[in-house]
């Protein structure tokens, strides 16, 4: 067997490997070994490229490689295990992007190595292709990396006309493309590129809020397009078939993952969500009182409960107060009463964070009830208990038809007898809508930090 | 050349196929390391990376080229620790549920 089959071959396992990944990713059980056997397919895969001959040579730059490898290395290891667990969707923000950044990249490299020879032109429009779909990945990554991480507003930002711009801009990195195709100009490819730059940036502003993981999973996707259009350039199966299956996957987990917030895609993308309805709200809406209690008046409340549902959101995991709130649910469940937790899908900031968080904190797996589950049981329940969740919670959702999370399904807090609702200020949540649970004469507000409040809590329950 | 044209769409309409149907059925707990897991397999760019680096000829070439290997492993390594980071979480809940239990009984 020549050493070029040997090498395909190995590309083959290394295929192989990722297809097998993904479906084990996809179950609960084999998840984490599938993510493990497709780190072995990628080793195998870039063990074998070091052999590999270019036009009858061995492998130039040997030493650039490996310096260039070991840099990532440095860097990437101690991003990937230090960060915080509330900085995850973030993180894999900024490595998506960089994946795009990297296609982007080696589009254009190949491009410069081969355009003297007139390649034709199926090979140049992959190449612009792989130019604007991994650029785009790059810049939109960015943004959404620093609306994460709160460098900007998390909020969509908008201008009048903004949509027609965007298509403008669209439109124009199209056009571009068939002119650069039409006239052979490769320099424009430069102009193609800031263009894509722009493009992404201006296509990632106005989402925002909860959103945002949604955009993520969509520009995975997108940089899986790009890398499977450098395997069309590069001539490679194992790109184009690692590329096009993270980018056909990608595109259908975007659409599952709007789907479990009662949207659709487009509505996720265009709509500029909970912008405008902030600002009309809000006016009208904070002057109306509401009950608020100390954390001892929300103990005694629990202390006389027989079943307490627990609604975990997105200012728990920024309090780091998984911990604290497990004491608490023990502390119950020491006096005879039945803890459970109600999990929104999309609570948190990426889905299944709720799920992540509350197994670090070592809460059973059977007291975590799903959407449905827990709405039925939050019948019978007396204390509905709201640490850090907001417009997951928010009935607006299934009654105000000009709300814009309207349609979303909701965990109904207000079907408790009682609902505690723990929250720092007044502030409306993660989309900026107002939630009218709190104004309802069940909901008793505990104002302070969710760590400091449940700690008291805890005492509290103790004591009595 | 039209021939290896046609094998590489081949090739890619059948990934496409594979990738829908792949994960059509996963729960939503599973969505972001899924999403996390599918970002580390699109780090085989790396590959390509290596590739481009290892054949070029001129200055410009070597620079993107590094630069696309530098970014490309990021992407590789960050993505597969990450999700890893993720997973390990849930493999904790069997666990600890079991423990539960005997101290139960």
């Amino acid at each position: 067997m020549s050493r070029e089959t040997l090498i395909d071959l190995l590309y083959l396992v290394a295929a192989t490997t990722f297809i097998v990944a993904l479906k084990a990713l996809g179950s609960p059980k084999r998840a984490r070994q599938g993510n493990l056997l497709a780190a072995v397919g990628m080793v195998i895969a870039i063990v074998a490229t070091f052999f590999k001959h270019i036009d009858g040579h061995p492998l130039h730059h040997v030493g650039l490689i490996i310096l260039g490898m070991v840099i990532g290395l440095i860097v990437a290891v101690p991003a990937a295990r230090l960060v915080q667990m509330t900085a995850m969707p973030q993180l894999v923000a900024i490595f998506n992007g960089v994946g795009g950044g990297a296609a982007a990249l080696v589009s254009i490299t190949e491009f410069s190595h081969i355009h003297a020879t007139h390649p034709a032109t199926y090979v140049t429009l992959e190449v612009l292709l792989g130019v604007l779909i991994g650029t785009v990945s790059f810049s939109g990554s960015a943004i959404a990396y620093a609306k994460l991480q709160e460098l900007m507003t998390g909020r969509p930002v908008t201008y009048p006309g903004q949509q027609i711009f965007n298509a403008l801009f669209g439109l124009g990195a199209l056009a571009l493309i068939v002119a650069i195709l039409v006239s052979g100009a490769t320099a424009l490819l430069w102009v193609l590129l800031a263009l894509s730059f722009i493009l992404g940036i201006a296509f990632v502003l106005p989402i925002g809020g909860a959103d945002v993981p949604v955009l993520i999973s969509l520009l995975n996707s997108f940089t899986g397009l790009a890398v499977a259009a450098s395997g069309f350039t590069l001539g490679s199966n194992l790109l184009i078939v690692a590329g096009t299956l993270v980018g056909a996957s990608g595109i259908l987990l975007t659409r599952l993952m709007s789907k479990a917030m009662g949207r659709s895609l487009a509505n996720v993308l265009f709509s500029a969500f909970g912008s405008a309805t902030t600002a009309s709200s809000s006016g009208g809406a904070d002057q109306r009182p509401v009950r608020s209690g100390s954390p001892e008046d929300a103990g005694i409340l629990m202390g006389f409960a027989s079943r307490v549902a627990i609604i975990p959101g997105y200012g728990l995991a920024v309090a780091q107060a998984q911990h604290v709130l497990r004491e608490l649910a023990e502390e119950l469940e020491s006096k005879g009463i039945e803890v459970f937790y109600a999990i929104h899908p999309v609570a948190g900031r990426m889905p299944g964070h709720m799920n992540v968080l509350l197994a670090e904190a070592n809460v059973p797996y059977e007291q975590l009830l799903e959407l449905d589950e827990a709405n039925s049981e939050l019948q019978t329940a007396d204390v509905a208990l709201v640490v850090g969740a907001n417009d997951t919670v928010n009935p607006a959702a299934s009654d105000d038809k000009s709300s814009p999370i309207y349609g979303m399904p909701i965990i109904h807090a207000d079907l408790a007898e009682n609902v505690i609702f723990l929250k720092r200020s007044m502030r409306p949540g993660f989309a900026g809508i107002e939630n009218e649970l709190l104004y309802n004469p069940k909901t008793t507000l505990v104002f302070g930090d969710a760590k400091d409040t449940l700690t008291k809590l805890v005492a509290a329950v103790k004591a009595n | 050349m039209g021939n290896v044209l046609l094998q590489y769409a081949t090739v890619l309409m059948l990934s496409i196929f594979v990738g829908i149907e792949i994960i059509a059925k996963v729960p939503s707990i599973l969505h972001t390391p899924l999403m996390s897991g599918s970002n580390a397999i699109h780090g085989v760019i790396l590959v390509g990376s290596m590739l481009v680096l290892g054949s070029a000829t001129t200055n410009l070439e070597e620079v993107l080229g590094f630069l696309a290997v530098i970014l490309a492993t990021l992407n590789v390594v960050g993505g597969f620790v990450v999700t890893d980071r993720m997973l390990e979480m849930f493999k904790a809940k069997p666990a600890k549920a079991s423990k539960k239990d005997e101290v139960a009984s």
